[in-house]
């Protein structure tokens, strides 16, 4: 087999990402970050972790320099943790993600026609994708992600972070999409008023 | 007229599903005077590329070396 210079290359520099400890344990850390605010159970989040860098190891050739080291370690993390939501399907309270009205804010941001109370009507957010670069918005994010009712924050994690589809949540789950849905609305509309009130409005 | 909870309701479900021509009118309606539900639908697709950040990228900044 010919391997060519930048195939060599590539290979070189994702071994020296794998020997780098320091680099390693920082990534590894950041990973348990994200699956355990997931899977909301330490033991599961740490056998994600091992299984994804176990795959990650086992398939470094496929590794493309296109993308960082870190975003390709988290792609095998997101399918890891799918695949144990969906294995914990049968375990999970169906009726923790039935459509509870207690997590519905709408009243506190309507008036009774429907209509915003003043005070609570959105501003137009500068620049947001400029404050993605700073460090303290992301604590400010995950302030906000915490403060979501579990379920919503669940949800919300599926949808947004694992990229998984309406109907996959559904099934997943068990949940209809109505209620699915109806739920996303309320997580979003939580997470926008906190982020607008603890972030935009402070800027 | 359609109201800003409804209004809003459709542009979170916008990021699910496509909107039935109807419901697309009236929300377009309702957003054409009203700023704030503008807003919100903005900030529905500003979560989602936040969200997107937050998960790939956590992290660029750590190794710009891969950077091409």
């Amino acid at each position: 087999m010919v391997i060519n210079d930048s195939e060599r290359q590539n290979f070189a520099t994702i071994k020296n990402k794998f020997d780098d400890a320091e680099f390693m344990n920082k990534v590894r850390r950041d990973m348990h970050k994200f699956a355990s605010l997931q899977l909301k159970d330490e033991g599961l989040a740490e056998d994600a972790v091992q299984e994804a860098l176990i795959a990650a190891h086992k398939n470094r050739a496929s590794f493309g320099r296109k993308s960082a080291f870190k975003t390709w370690v988290f792609a095998i993390l997101k399918n890891k943790i799918i695949d144990i939501l969906r294995k914990r399907k049968r375990e999970i309270n169906i009726s923790e993600f039935s459509d509870d009205d207690s997590d519905d804010i709408s009243d506190t941001l309507f008036n009774e026609r429907g209509f915003w109370h003043l005070e609570e009507r959105p501003i137009g957010w500068t620049a947001p994708m400029e404050s993605v670069k700073d460090e303290h918005f992301w604590r400010v994010f995950e302030t906000c992600l915490a403060g979501l009712p579990e379920n919503l924050a669940q949800l919300f994690m599926m949808r947004e972070f694992l990229e998984l589809e309406s109907t996959e949540i559904c099934s997943t789950l068990d949940i209809s999409t109505s209620n699915l849905h109806v739920m996303l609305y309320r997580a979003r509309v939580r997470l926008r008023e906190c982020l607008e009130n603890k972030w935009f409005k402070q800027e | 007229m359609m109201n800003c909870k409804q209004a809003t309701r459709l542009l979170s479900d916008a990021q699910e599903r496509k909107l039935t021509l109807k419901e697309k009118t009236t929300l377009t309606m309702h957003t054409a005077m009203c700023s704030a539900c503008r807003n919100f639908g903005k900030q529905m697709e500003s979560i989602r590329h936040i969200s997107l950040d937050y998960v790939r990228g956590n992290n660029s900044k750590d190794e710009n070396e891969f950077d091409e």
